[in-house]
């Protein structure tokens, strides 16, 4: 284990870190969300995020692409350093992939046309190159067959796992993932699931604000516990769960162990 | 309910399939919706009984007891005797044949007034052709250049061999269609560009500057801003400076119509569920990617209903500029009935009229439910 943690020291300390949170302060007027959150992940690592309700995780991983704005501190994402200069914003958001608790699928273009619009305006990939993009993603994501459909005709899972494969065709470096299964029902989970496993595999740098224990367990190479705006403890996964060190942690577990 | 519970038994019977045939069929949907009590069978007799009644008088009076024409004396003045007999029992159409093109086209030189009636055409042309779906490309906009310019050389003329007719006599159905459309096709961007500003939340000065302008003209009655346009507006012109009065009164228009389009398109864009915008931010669509991509396009498909209505309330305000002298339909058909022998026949000229406006109206209503129906039926919610 402590070889492990070594390993993940070092390359924390010698490669650039893909995403870096240092001493971030957000308010929503006088309510302070985020607490000195302080996060290092390198390329390649998968980071997980839990905690209860409000506890500031969705914000913080909110922050990483700038849908929401902090208030203190630095983020520096892939090299860059998020601040209200558009053009790096730009250059974020597009190494920067994301997938959202409601799918948030655009209802009006078909699923196909869901997946090639970045590209196409974003990257200004021709279309034809796009749509093969498109097709090559929906096939991993083992939905080709509804290339031609609107997402209103799509199941909960399929939907979500139309709007990972429309992340993914922006050639992210960094997948976003805000609780995406927390909107499905049970039998869906699992597909959605093991699309993202997939493409855990694939050593995507990825950050994902889920309460999957058994996810965190079987991809996380960290899990951090964030309780009201602050980060009480991270480190991996076994030794996180089994051995928690404060109180909130252990009383958060039983809660989400009682409830499944 | 109770009932799928009482006859579960039986439900997988092919014959269950089908409703019974007392509940199908023009007989059932007489007993249900008009003869189920004696209370309705009274109301749908008492109302029958109106409905028919009304019918019959306008047959009556409209076609059966109608007159179509009246003499003329030797100095081409219309001698409506008949008509005067008739008043009460029958109308007088042959108002309309003696007015029609007085009506239509105002005070237009009578030998050009193919040139009007050419540029009603087209302007319904162009209505036919926008409407259809699969024309609507960037081809589009050309076409209507194209259309808008040939409008204007005929209206105007004074090249290709046609005499110039200055706008004073213009009147009738082209100043109708020439404000409503120009109207529309300028206030409707100008509410767009404004509803995005007054969201927009990284510059307080364009939001300022646009809830300013639909809050002013909201609160100001449409025939004060005409007024304005027309008896103001050149007092603060530099002297020689002469915009006509049409111009005046279409800018009145458009800016008016903007301010109302701008919270109709508004509704929509706060109607949107936030993560559109969202998903598309995280994509990196730039602002006026996503606007055009994502959010206009779902943003109008929701306010089509309320756009239209007030389309159409704009195409019957054009009326409103025969209080600055500007000759529009309806305004000629008051010209017309102020010619001595047709003085009494204004409930003629009016039917008349009003058959032109509910058929522009109608076309429009129709259309958007077409239109309502046909996008929303790709998309399952």
């Amino acid at each position: 284990m402590s070889a492990a943690l070594q390993s993940s020291v070092d390359r924390g300390s010698n490669v650039e870190p893909a995403i870096l949170l240092d001493k971030v302060n957000k308010w929503y007027g006088s309510m302070h969300v985020l607490r000195d959150v302080s996060l290092s992940i390198a390329p390649s690592e998968r980071v997980v995020v839990c905690g209860p309700s409000g506890s500031g995780k969705s914000t913080m991983i909110r922050c990483i692409n700038r849908l929401e704005t902090h208030q203190e501190g630095r983020i520096v994402v892939d090299g860059t350093e998020l601040t209200d200069d558009t053009r790096a914003l730009d250059t974020i958001r597009r190494e920067v992939g994301m997938v959202f608790q409601s799918f948030n699928l655009f209802p009006h273009l078909t699923i196909l046309q869901n997946c090639t619009l970045a590209p196409i305006w974003v990257r200004k990939m021709p279309k034809a190159e796009a749509e093969d993009l498109a097709m090559d993603y929906l096939r991993r994501v083992k939905i080709p067959e509804q290339a031609s459909k609107y997402p209103g005709q799509l199941s909960g899972g399929q939907q979500q796992r139309v709007a990972i494969a429309r992340a993914l065709c922006m050639k992210p470096k960094i997948m976003l993932f805000d609780e995406p299964t927390s909107a499905l029902d049970p039998e869906m989970i699992k597909e959605v699931l093991d699309t993202m496993i997939g493409l855990a595999e694939t050593g995507m740098t990825m950050v994902c604000v889920t309460h999957e224990m058994g996810f965190a367990r079987q991809v996380a190479d960290r899990v951090v516990f964030m309780d009201r705006g602050e980060i009480v403890e991270s480190g991996e996964p076994k030794s996180l769960f089994e051995n928690p060190q404060t109180d909130r942690l252990k009383l958060f577990l039983s809660q989400i162990l009682r409830g499944h | 309910m109770s009932e799928t519970t009482a006859t579960a038994g039986v439900i997988s019977t092919p014959a269950r399939d089908q409703p019974p045939a007392s509940l199908v069929g023009p007989w059932a949907w007489l007993r249900t919706n008009l003869f189920s009590s004696w209370w309705s069978t009274a109301v749908t007799l008492a109302l029958g009984y109106i409905i028919v009644r009304v019918i019959f008088d306008v047959v009556m009076w409209g076609v059966v007891n109608a007159i179509w024409t009246v003499p003329y004396n030797a100095n081409g003045v219309a001698d409506t005797g008949v008509c005067q007999l008739a008043k009460g029992s029958g109308a007088c159409w042959a108002l309309i044949a003696d007015k029609y093109r007085l009506v239509l086209f105002g005070r237009y030189p009578y030998y050009e007034q193919w040139r009007p009636a050419l540029v009603v055409v087209l302007f319904v042309g162009l209505y036919v052709v926008s409407a259809m779906r699969r024309f609507w490309r960037k081809e589009l906009l050309l076409v209507w250049l194209v259309t808008l310019t040939v409008i204007g050389i005929l209206m105007w003329g004074g090249i290709f061999g046609m005499t110039y007719v200055p706008e004073d006599s213009w009147g009738g159905l082209p100043i109708t269609l020439i404000l409503a459309t120009f109207g529309a096709a300028f206030s409707f961007p100008l509410a767009i560009l404004v509803a995005l500003g007054r969201r927009s939340r990284n510059l307080p000065a364009v939001k300022m500057l646009c809830v300013l302008y639909v809050e002013l003209i909201r609160g100001v009655p449409l025939i004060s801003v005409l007024f304005m346009a027309s008896v103001m507006f050149p007092l603060f012109m530099p002297a020689g400076v002469n915009v006509n009065k049409l111009l005046r009164a279409q800018i009145a228009f458009i800016l008016f119509a903007g301010a109302y389009l701008a919270e109709v398109v508004r509704g929509g864009l706060q109607a949107l569920p936030k993560g559109q915008g969202e998903a598309a931010d995280a994509l990196g669509l730039s602002y006026w990617q996503k606007t055009g991509f994502i959010i206009l396009p779902q943003a109008l498909r929701l306010v089509i209903p309320p756009l239209v209505n007030t389309f159409i309330g704009f195409f019957k305000d054009t009326s409103l500029v025969l209080i600055i002298g500007i000759f529009d339909l309806l305004t000629m058909g008051k010209v017309a009935l102020s010619d001595p022998p047709w003085q009494s026949f204004s409930t003629e000229m009016y039917v008349a009229l009003a058959v032109i406006y509910i058929a522009f109206c109608f076309a429009m209503s129709k259309y958007s439910r077409n239109l309502e129906r046909d996008l929303n039926r790709a998309r399952v919610r």
